[in-house]
């Protein structure tokens, strides 16, 4: 035990050596992987490829907006929120509800659904952001001085809940979410984008980038950023942590919900344990991205959907999930801290 | 006699010591009061139980790394995966199919310890890359790993028969074995005895055995130097470091003797189910095994041990029975309507139990944590830390 346990120069050698010997080893893998990927995509014609993106932008859209919720949530209080699938499920279910209220069905045509839906949006986003701050008050809050895991088993616990509500609402069917977007699509040299794609990545990148704004210039943007630097010293400041933090839920459960609502919209199907895979990939994308980051979960939610896309259209889509954890893996080995994470420093 | 009676009166106020007593005579007396109470019928449970065995092994396994060396694990079902694929590749007919053309069937005691190196050695490959990384991101790498074996299982159709997973594994061979009252047979001696799925018991008494000899082992660990090593990582790592533990061996021990643990517990359960499928060990089964060590008191064996058994029959024995229990109470209490299910309304309370279960599974969780944040059994090391104040934060009393 003794050898096993004291490093000696020669081991440190060692292990500087071997970090080497992987990181060359890395890139290898790299090269060989996209070497194979041009390969495939010169076999089929040009305009496969740009549809492939446009499919792949488009459902890395929705995760960049789940993946917001789990980056902003971490990097508040270092939580894996893991009920904040569920929430976004639960903005598909809600506003699926609502809809029929307002008026809203399949066969409206013209552009008289769009005030219905803004409004649906707005409420859905509403109770989503409630529920989503009840869910920390009650389940998180109490435990903000427990041991680190404690709330992670409770937001487990809490996203069994959701699911649950989920299932006992509307039973474990695959459910039809309404199909309102335009059908049409523009066609660019043999490129067929539907507007439908054109909708959801603009929604995607209006929140996106109103959210950017929102943290770096309001006065509670920089209470947030400031909690998640030093929570204490941020306290000492004068600044109202409890109300930070609830406003960080509350803000990540409204673009979980818009996604959910796009995800409805562009999917067109839902099933209440929608989000348990969809939040994986989304957390997936966060931390892909550097986790704590905004600007990197949004294009690690975007490079996901992109690589998603890719695999299942040139390779088979059973290694999807598989060349998708295996790349995450193999960025944090290289890049510990996700693309964009800054390195802190060790305390 | 007088050394035994001194030792439980000194202990007798020591929550482990209790949890150890009651969970081993438990154990010992669970079988035939499960057949008594039972009137004979009562294999389904005590297979259950062994079943509950395995989970109460992984449990402890995974306290190794979560909880004595503080290393997140969200993919420890990836080690289980391995274990029990291993058992079921190399004991039974299913390498005939496979590009190697031949089939393996090394004995079950062998396979054993061939699937605990294969689990250790999966721990420390998946560690190696891993070491740099800290806290949260190693969990995400863990997670990452999780989902990528049992998809990776499915997808090798060729090695693993793909979804529909390997049947037929060789069962666990005896020389002899005792029969007993226990199986409704008078005393006697089975010669070249076969672990069949119809002997409960034996199954039991294997599990049972495989759980005290790794109590044991990972006590023992606990104790010595590297599990000291383990602790001192997990409170501060470069504290750690400048005080001379090698933080990397220490990690990928943590990782490897933690794997071993669901190595072996993936061996018995591919040799007692008779089939290995990679449904079986999904990202659910990662978080149940960490909700029963969190749940039961991190860095404590016996707690890791309570909360596996306490979960392992809330998942496996209550929710399941739930439905039928609630529908024989409303009978007997006079509430038969209940039971009546009303057309696109009212589902009958079998069934509105059924669909409650996903929300009692998580009240259950939640409430445990809300009301024992250290879990059932803390350590009472790590409860000291938590009046402390230790890892990165300052002491509490300051802010």
């Amino acid at each position: 035990m003794n050898g096993a346990l004291t490093r000696t120069p020669a081991a440190a050698l060692r292990s500087f050596r071997s970090s080497q010997v992987s990181t060359f080893i890395g890139l290898l893998i790299l090269v060989g992987a996209l070497a194979l990927t041009i390969q495939h995509v010169l076999q089929q014609s040009a305009s496969y490829f740009f549809q492939i993106l446009v499919i792949g932008v488009a459902d890395g859209a929705i995760y960049a907006l789940i993946a917001l919720g789990y980056t902003m949530v971490y990097g508040i209080i270092e939580l894996i929120n893991f009920a904040h699938g569920d929430v976004f499920t639960l903005g598909a279910f809600v506003s699926l509800a609502l809809l029929p209220m307002f008026g809203v069905s399949e066969g409206t045509s013209g552009p008289g659904w769009i005030i219905p839906l803004l409004v649906v949006a707005v409420l859905t986003m509403a109770i989503c952001g409630g529920i989503n701050v009840a869910i920390e008050r009650v389940a998180y809050r109490p435990l903000r001085h427990a041991p680190r895991l404690a709330p992670l088993i409770t937001a487990i616990g809490m996203s069994s809940i959701l699911e649950g509500a989920m299932y006992l609402w509307r039973g474990p069917f695959n459910l039809h979410y309404p199909n309102l977007l335009p059908q049409n699509q523009l066609i660019i040299r043999g490129v067929a984008i539907g507007y439908k794609d054109l909708i959801v990545v603009a929604i995607a990148i209006i929140l996106v980038a109103a959210l950017t704004v929102f943290i770096n210039i309001s006065k509670l943007g920089k209470a947030m950023r400031a909690t998640a630097q030093d929570r204490d010293a941020a306290q000492l400041m004068g600044i109202n942590i409890n109300g930070t933090i609830a406003a960080t839920f509350f803000i990540g459960a409204v673009l979980a919900a818009a996604g959910g609502i796009i995800w409805g919209l562009y999917i067109n199907n839902v099933t209440f344990d929608l989000g348990f895979e969809t939040g994986l990939i989304a957390f997936t994308s966060a931390v892909f991205g550097g986790i704590g980051n905004i600007p990197g979960a949004a294009l690690g939610g975007l490079l996901i959907g992109v690589i998603a896309a890719f695999n299942n259209a040139y390779f088979d889509s059973s290694w999807t999930e598989i060349i998708i954890f295996a790349i995450l893996i193999a960025t944090l080995v290289f890049r510990p801290t996700g693309l964009l994470g800054m390195r802190v420093p060790e305390k | 006699m007088r050394g035994i009676r001194a030792y439980v009166r000194e202990h007798a106020r020591d929550p482990n010591f209790i949890a150890y007593a009651a969970m081993g005579i438990g154990a010992l007396i669970f079988p035939a009061v499960v057949q008594f109470a039972t009137g004979g019928n009562g294999d389904a449970l005590v297979s259950l139980a062994a079943d509950g065995g395995v989970y109460v092994l992984l449990a402890i396994g995974l306290n190794v790394v979560v909880g004595f060396a503080g290393l997140l694990d969200l993919g420890y079902a990836a080690f289980f995966a391995i274990g029990a694929y291993t058992y079921g590749m190399l004991a039974s007919e299913q390498l005939i199919s496979s590009p190697l053309h031949h089939a393996v069937h090394i004995p079950f005691w062998i396979a054993l310890f061939i699937g605990l190196f294969v689990a250790a050695g999966a721990g420390a490959l998946l560690g190696a890359p891993t070491l740099r990384l800290r806290g949260d991101y190693l969990a995400i790498v863990t997670l990452g790993f999780g989902e990528i074996v049992p998809r990776f299982f499915r997808n090798m159709r060729d090695w693993t028969s793909g979804v529909n997973g390997i049947s037929a594994l060789d069962p666990p061979s005896l020389p002899g074995w005792i029969t007993g009252p226990w199986v409704n047979t008078s005393f006697g001696w089975v010669p070249n005895f076969k672990f069949l799925s119809f002997n409960a018991t034996a199954w039991y008494v294997l599990i049972v055995i495989l759980v005290t000899a790794s109590v044991f082992g990972v006590n023992n660990l606990y104790r010595s130097r590297l599990g000291r090593a383990w602790m001192a990582v997990r409170e501060d790592e470069t504290a750690a470091a400048a005080m001379g533990v090698n933080t990397v061996s220490t990690k990928l021990l943590a990782f490897a003797i933690g794997a071993s643990f669901s190595g072996f517990a993936g061996a018995f359960y591919g040799a007692k189910l008779s089939l290995v499928s990679p449904d079986n060990f999904t990202f659910i089964i990662s978080i149940t095994i960490l909700s029963m060590v969190v749940l039961g008191g991190m860095g404590n064996v016996a707690g890791a041990m309570v909360g596996g058994l306490l979960l392992y029959w809330v998942l496996y024995y209550f929710l399941p029975n739930a439905p039928q229990q609630a529908s024989g109470l409303a009978t007997s209490i006079g509430m038969d309507w209940l039971n009546h299910a009303v057309p696109n309304g009212w589902p009958g309370i079998a069934e509105f139990i059924n669909r409650l279960k996903f929300i009692l599974f998580g009240l259950i969780l939640v409430s445990i944590m809300l009301l024992r944040p250290q879990g059932l059994l803390p350590s009472r090391l790590r409860a000291q830390e938590l009046h402390r104040g230790v890892h990165d934060e300052p002491v509490k009393t300051v802010a």
